[in-house]
């Protein structure tokens, strides 16, 4: 049986929680294809990220060193299908972050193999679930290629269990590409509220915000939630652009999002819908955004925020 | 220079989208098509690279029916120079579109491809990585730029690829948890993010002229790449609908329903 390989990302040294989701959707694809699930962390001192992998009971393999210090497109593509290509891999599966998506196409490309980009869930062995336009339509997609690779959105695959027994972390010898890009900086932004994606209260501002944030993080901050945002915020330049929560933005899934002072467009409900419970805050009573919301309240965010913020102390 | 552009024709996100009731695909009538916004803010991009380095050249290129012809001419009437229409009627995945476009940049071979990230009908932001790996190339994705929308540099419609010595270009790009800066060897691929610029309207005269622009015309054949696709479409599904709940009076009975009723708070 094939091997199904799941490419995972490091962020500062730890593995991210979305490779888990990654390892999730392979684990079902397994059921399916009855395929043996192994790993694969590019890196420079990704050895950490390896183990935090192994520790659900995989094997993993590590490609470390300095040529791969920077995650550049074309090194770390490089590594993962040449990994893939030793282990045999009949799937590759990575979660659909600003990495995954940077690098998944092109291990597809090297592999010669068909690509279901940012999948919802496992419909069979070739069959995945897409949402395409902005979520308006569930797509079944069939790969048809024998080699298959798949970026999962992680807000759809839990993370599983931590086996037993953790699996060996083996150092894989790869030739670096000498790439024809550069990293020049990262411009970090740095905060100390839980990730957007992650969080399991999501507050978001829209464009009744005015630019003023100062609500959405005072009940942001009562509620230990991440920030969110609408496209028109970020393209003023009023919060980050990592903020943006839809379809081309961050899709979230907390247990609580609230939406103050925004309208409710389809594009921004595509990164939102699968919240649990969701909470619209609008002064305009008809804004498509109660359409969505299991709780609405149609009255001014500058009031309605910070009294909020007051009774949910009150609460705690 | 010489700058590619690849524009998708697709439907309008201001038509209503409605699955077809067999499930093979979405109803088409009654819908309006134009050009992937994204590329559109590609087109731009390259028109303001083009205009700060002359001279210099704008090529749009276009994969699909006919009817695309429509989506170059919008190119065009920005003011790209020439367009080129690979027609193929049937349905073409991003895998198939990136082999006809490695087919053009082999004969064209550009400086500069400048792509949308995500063409807003199949969403799936992969054709330029694509692309950039059957080329050989280097890859910028996500490309914005590192002043805001409203800043001065955009009033003064500054390209945010910044070109430099030894065929060099730098890329902001938006990625998890900031702003990342690349620089890549040209010819390289950059596929473009929505805060890159504000793409301006085609002016009348403009549209007059881009009348008389050329644009070639060929097939997949002709250019030999076989676009069976290897990500095929099997079934369209309506997603599933959330349904409205209750309006509540005020923020006291809002947090009291969300603690004791929802109990996630
Ligand atoms: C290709 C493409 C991709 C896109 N991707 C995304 C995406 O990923 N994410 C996204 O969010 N959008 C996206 N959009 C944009 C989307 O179509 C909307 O334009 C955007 O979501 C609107 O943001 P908004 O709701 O904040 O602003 P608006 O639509 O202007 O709504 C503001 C709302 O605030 C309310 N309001 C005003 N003042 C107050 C107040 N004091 N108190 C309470 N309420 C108040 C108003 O009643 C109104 O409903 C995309 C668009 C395109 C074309
Ligand atoms: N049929 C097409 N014709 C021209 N360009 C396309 C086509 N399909 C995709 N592209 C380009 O590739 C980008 C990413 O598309 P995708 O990866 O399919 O979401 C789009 O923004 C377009 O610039």
């Amino acid at each position: 049986m094939a091997t199904i390989l799941v490419v995972g990302e490091q962020a500062n040294g730890h593995l991210k929680k979305a490779t888990l989701s990654a390892l999730a959707a392979a684990q079902q694809i397994a059921q399916k294809t009855g395929g043996q699930i192994a790993g694969v962390v590019v890196g420079a001192g990704a050895g950490q990220s390896a183990q935090e992998l192994a520790a659900y009971g995989i094997p993993v393999h590590v490609v470390e060193g300095a040529a791969f210090e920077h995650a550049l497109a074309e090194t770390h593509s490089a590594a993962a299908a040449e990994v893939a290509k030793k282990a045999g891999a009949g799937e590759v599966v990575i979660a659909a972050t600003a990495y995954g998506k940077d690098i998944g196409p092109r291990i597809a490309a090297k592999l010669g193999a068909g690509l279901a980009s940012d999948v919802l869930a496992i419909a069979g062995a070739n069959q995945f679930k897409r949402a395409m336009w902005a979520g308006n339509a569930i797509a079944t997609v069939e790969v048809t290629t024998p080699v298959k690779v798949v970026t999962v959105r992680a807000t759809e695959f839990a993370a599983p269990q931590k086996a037993q027994g953790a699996g060996t972390v083996t150092p894989a010898q790869v030739a670096a590409p000498q790439p024809k890009t550069k990293f020049v900086e990262f411009n970090e932004v740095k905060s100390a509220r839980p990730e957007l994606t992650e969080a399991r209260v999501v507050v978001s501002g829209g464009r009744g915000t005015k630019g003023d944030f100062k609500p959405i993080e005072q009940l942001a901050d009562v509620l230990n939630a991440a920030v969110g945002a609408s496209r028109a915020v970020v393209d003023a330049g009023w919060q980050p652009n990592d903020l943006q929560v839809g379809q081309t933005g961050k899709v979230v899934a907390p247990q609580l999002y609230v939406a103050a002072g925004i309208s409710g467009a389809i594009q921004h409900l595509a990164g939102m819908k699968g919240s649990k419970t969701i909470v619209a805050i609008n002064k305009d009573a008809e804004a498509p955004i109660f359409q969505v919301a299991d709780y609405g309240l149609v009255a001014d965010l500058f009031k309605a925020l910070p009294e909020m913020a007051e009774a949910v102390k009150k609460l705690q | 220079m010489k700058i590619l552009v690849t524009i998708k024709r697709v439907e309008d996100y201001e038509s209503k989208i409605k699955v077809k009731p067999d499930n093979s695909w979405i109803v088409t009538e009654g819908v309006n098509y134009r050009a992937n916004p994204f590329d559109e803010i590609a087109v731009e991009e390259a028109l303001r690279l083009r205009d700060s380095n002359m001279p210099s050249e704008v090529v749009v290129v276009s994969v699909g029916p006919a009817a695309a012809a429509a989506e170059i001419r919008s190119g065009l009437a920005m003011g790209a120079d020439r367009g080129i229409l690979v027609k193929h009627e049937a349905f073409v995945d991003s895998d198939g579109v990136a082999r006809v476009l490695k087919a053009i940049i082999d004969a064209e071979k550009p400086d500069l491809v400048l792509m949308g990230k995500q063409a807003v009908d199949v969403d799936d932001n992969v054709a330029g990585q694509l692309l950039a790996e059957y080329l050989g190339w280097g890859q910028a994705t996500f490309a914005s730029k590192k002043e805001s929308l409203e800043s001065p540099e955009e009033k003064a419609k500054k390209p945010g690829i910044k070109l430099g010595g030894n065929s060099t270009a730098q890329v902001a790009r938006e990625v998890d948890g900031g702003l990342e800066v690349l620089e890549v060897q040209l010819p390289a691929i950059v596929t473009v993010d929505l805060r890159l610029n504000v793409p301006r309207y085609a002016s009348l005269p403009n549209i007059m002229k881009a009348k008389k622009k050329p644009i070639a015309e060929m097939t997949p054949q002709q250019l030999g790449v076989d676009v069976a696709p290897k990500v095929k479409v099997v079934k369209v599904e309506p997603p599933p609908q959330r349904t409205a709940g209750v309006k509540v009076p005020d923020v006291q009975t809002l947090v009291q329903k969300l603690h004791s009723e929802a109990k996630v708070i």
